[in-house]
């Protein structure tokens, strides 16, 4: 890193953009946050002004109580901008959740692309990640190891189904994080033919009613809270992570643990959540995503946070490529992966 | 081997026992000969290469992988061989999922081989899998092995390196995979327990018998495993000493030794031998027989000076081990009580009376080396009463009770009624404070139903004693699961600390030192015995009472 005055600042609560005093992502309040997208580690409550696609600043107003349509949030749709300081911001598709953005900034002929969270698999719930080239790539490393190779989605979607039917009696409960997974193992169950109502905890409801609000069509849902027990049998439900082994449970008929994340790829983890049922299914690059995604923008550098970053940097200097760790503190990303 | 790696995952998620059962059963029932019979040595960890070992595969992934993610792959996953099954080079699926993707460049992946084919098996058979590893030599194992990973995708590769490697560790016990052959082919249990340790991998004989195909294997001139004679517990009633004879219950494991067809094996309680940790035994028992004993250590805890036998922990020494040092076996010299002749010199005695087969043990004895061998003695008594007397004056407080054994019966595998009676010592308990909490598995995965507990240091403190997670019933593990919900002071993962109000009457069978405990005691068989509401925690149990207590 020989720049001698760099634009944009990493600092452990987020990255600053100077010369339009403006934060991306960040973990405390601020004056002017650009926001990647809508999950609990990148969008905090709290700040002056937000810059978000319409679809984050609607999950945000649903979970912070934020105004939308405040004067001072701006929202941004895919490939669209705005000019502050002389920095020339655009918003790009990443594929991660419903309206997850890549933020590309130019200053002065050089171009940073921050990816927030981002995936390269399809998911019927959010617009694909597009490439956007550039000199300096910040990227997540979530999965950032060569072990996590994630299946195709399908195969995962299939072993559900046949969990499902091989016992009528007990019903399958899927912990899915509350928003994005949940709503894609919905639309992907809708996909592979599963026409049945599907249950749900009432922690999702009102985020499945944002994605079907936004155009993405989930069924005939029902709250497991007004359903009877027989009736769940042989169906499937949806509960946010930490309800799979509560008390909560106990009103679901004799149910078969599965979790959908990209951390059950390892036995040992699946196994010390208490899942029965692992589902490889991840909102994240899985390695050779996040290595491939490298290699196609090939940048000049690129800066790794977010997960392992570790690996992909051991990665990059394999194939002698520029690279640096971020540091960047307050990324719980346990849950959402 | 792709039906077995589906059966190795389903199985490691899997924990409900009868839900296990079903799984292998079905297995059984549907692979054919020899996949099967290899499949359910792997499982019960029968199997042994000895020319792959963990550095074999380290090496392998050595060649193949750089060494820093490597390391930092398996700090993360924490297991050689699934590290080694998640990262063994293979071209990376086209992640659009039909849209395809431009190569990646890494290095690692150079040497990358085809995918297998969706049907993943590149027609890798277990069996092809176990002849190539048997016959692999030091110098040839990294290839042959290397070769059988190239032809398998993730799962199977993990099912490979398992069966490879052992230490399966998918909860599935000998036991367990014995009652799934007998419910897969309708046959008693019995039968092949008896069977089971007789007949090599991959046990042909064996299926062909299950399913009707081939008369019930000879056994002659094997030193196999006879299924051992259970007791009841006695409850309460009191018996009739002209029916039965009694004999002191010891505190140590139940064995059989058998010499036969020029092999002596020493079987714990499961028919898991257990010889290699104890090789004076096996030299020292050299006549042609089956015995039937309580394996101890020389000590005086139990029965005195004169011929006695340690506490039960100094036989904990001894477990567990693949080889022992001379100083182990001089620290702690083992020895056989013996209570039970199978057969001796070529003839079963299993179907002869108790009271025969005695006469003939106590000729028998005599031929064993006293060093290594004595004989269990029948406790004189003239009525019942005064084996009750003599039961409640044991002195020592090792002995964990008595034995009844009825006199006419013949030696049958498994738990009779009317037989054998094992008569406890009344257990001892201790009045202890509920410290912390933590979920149980399975059908209790959503209750608080492991509990750790402790008694007060006279300096006024609590430190833990011990664990349980049984002895209550269902209402009061949804009583006690409320109480720690409700009483929580603090989280550790998926531990919860209590406050300390709660005081438990805890049942155990005997307390020991121990330096795996701040309290430096372990209990042995602790239970919830009450819970004690009407107790206020201040009275409950200091350590130096449950000091008094240790033997
Ligand atoms: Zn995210
Ligand atoms: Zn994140």
């Amino acid at each position: 890193m020989a720049r001698t005055k760099p634009w944009l600042e990493p600092h452990p609560h987020g990255l600053y953009v100077r010369p339009a005093d403006l934060w991306i992502d960040p973990a405390r309040p601020v004056e002017r946050a650009a926001v990647t997208h809508g999950h609990a580690d990148h969008a905090r409550s709290g700040h002056h002004a937000v810059f978000a696609t319409p679809e984050t600043l609607a999950i945000m107003a649903l979970r912070y109580g934020v105004d939308a349509a405040a004067g001072h949030n701006q929202a941004v749709a895919y490939g669209d901008g705005f000019e502050r300081g002389g920095v020339r911001f655009s918003f790009h598709p990443a594929g991660h959740v419903l309206g997850s953005a890549q933020i590309a900034m130019e200053y002065r002929g050089e171009r940073i692309v921050v990816t927030g969270d981002y995936k390269r698999r399809p998911d019927p719930t959010c617009a694909p990640f597009e490439i956007v080239p550039c000199d300096i790539f910040i990227t997540e490393a979530t999965f950032g190891l060569p072990v996590f190779r994630h299946p195709p989605t399908r195969d995962e979607i299939a072993k559900l189904l046949a969990a499902v039917r091989a016992e009528p009696d007990r019903c399958v409960l899927v912990g899915a994080y509350a928003l994005g997974k949940a709503q894609r193992v919905i639309a992907e169950l809708r996909a592979a033919g599963w026409q049945a109502p599907i249950y749900i905890h009432g922690a999702l409801e009102r985020m499945c009613a944002l994605y079907a609000d936004h155009g993405v069509d989930l069924g005939e849902l029902r709250l497991v809270g007004e359903s009877d027990k027989a009736e769940m049998a042989g169906q499937i439900v949806l509960a946010p992570p930490s309800a799979l082994n509560d008390r909560w449970s106990r009103r679901l008929p004799d149910p078969v643990t599965a979790m959908a994340s990209g951390w059950m790829r390892v036995r040992q983890r699946a196994r010390q959540r208490m899942v029965e049922l692992p589902l490889v299914i991840s909102d994240h690059a899985d390695w050779d995503e996040l290595t491939a995604t490298i290699v196609e923008v090939d940048p000049q550098e690129s800066w790794i946070t977010h997960g392992s970053e570790e690996g992909l940097l051991r990665w990059c200097e394999m194939t002698q490529r520029r690279a640096r760790a971020l540091h960047l503190v307050g990324r719980d990303l346990e849950e959402e992966a | 081997m792709k039906r077995f790696a589906a059966l190795i995952d389903r199985l490691v998620y899997t924990r409900s026992r009868n839900s296990k059962l079903a799984l292998i059963v079905d297995y059984l029932k549907h692979t054919p000969d020899p996949d099967r019979g290899w499949a359910l040595a792997a499982l019960t960890d029968a199997l042994d290469f000895p020319a792959v070992k963990a550095g074999t595969v380290r090496a392998l992934l050595g060649a193949r992988v750089d060494e820093e993610l490597f390391r930092l792959s398996r700090h993360f996953v924490g297991d050689t061989a699934e590290t080694a099954a998640l990262l063994w080079p293979e071209k990376p699926l086209p992640f659009r999922e039909g849209v395809g993707v431009g190569h990646v460049d890494g290095a690692q992946l150079q040497q990358a081989p085809p995918r297998p084919s969706p049907e993943g098996e590149g027609g890798l058979s277990i069996s092809q899998a176990v002849d190539a590893l048997s016959t692999a030599t030091r110098s040839d194992a990294p290839a042959i092995l290397a070769s059988l990973l190239d032809r398998l995708d993730a799962d199977g590769r993990y099912a490979l390196l398992k069966l490879a490697l052992g230490g399966m560790r998918v909860g599935v016990s000998a036991r367990l995979a014995k009652q799934a052959f007998a419910q897969a082919f309708a046959v008693p249990v019995d039968d092949v327990e008896e069977l089971w340790h007789a007949i090599p991998p991959p046990y042909a004989p064996l299926f062909a018998w299950g399913e009707g195909r081939a008369p019930c294997p000879d056994l002659a001139d094997v030193a196999f495993f006879r299924p051992f004679m259970l007791a009841h517990p006695l409850e309460g009633e009191s018996l009739d000493l002209s029916d039965f004879a009694a004999e002191w219950k010891w505190d140590g494991i139940r064995v059989q030794l058998v010499h036969g067809g020029g092999e002596t094996r020493l079987y714990s309680r499961g028919g898991e031998e257990i010889g290699g940790a104890f090789p004076e035994l096996l030299a020292a028992f050299d006549q042609d027989a089956v015995i039937d004993g309580e394996l101890l250590v020389r000590g005086e805890a139990q029965g005195g000076a004169a011929g006695g036998a340690a506490s039960f922990n100094a036989l904990q020494q001894r477990l567990g081990r693949k080889t022992v040092t001379k100083r182990m076996l001089a620290d702690y010299p083992a020895f056989v009580r013996v209570y039970d002749l199978l057969a001796v010199d070529g003839n079963d005695l299993r179907g002869l009376s108790w009271i025969e087969r005695r006469r003939q043990l106590e000729a028998f004895v005599p031929r064993l080396a006293a060093s290594h061998f004595d004989l269990s003695p029948v406790i004189e008594a003239a009525h019942f009463d005064e084996l009750a007397e003599l039961r409640a004056g044991a002195r020592d407080a090792a002995i964990e009770g008595m034995m009844l054994k009825r006199r006419d019966a013949p030696y049958v595998a498994g738990r009779r009624a009317g037989f054998w009676y094992k008569w406890k010592r009344d257990p001892l308990v201790a009045d202890c404070v509920m410290l912390y909490a933590q979920r149980g598995n399975g059908r209790r995965a959503s209750f608080y139903s492991d509990y750790t507990f402790g008694c007060w240091t006279d300096a006024g403190e609590l430190l833990p004693v011990g664990k349980a997670y049984s002895g209550f019933t269902d209402e009061e593990l949804k009583w006690l699961d409320k109480f720690v919900r409700d009483h929580t002071i603090d989280r550790f993962g998926p531990v919860r600390e209590v406050e300390k109000t709660l005081v438990l009457e805890v049942a155990f069978d005997s307390i020991h030192a121990s330096k795996r405990h701040k309290s430096g005691l372990a209990m042995r068989f602790p239970r919830i015995s009450r819970i004690r509401c009407d107790k206020p925690a201040e009275e409950a149990d200091r350590i130096a009472t449950l000091r008094a207590m240790v033997t």
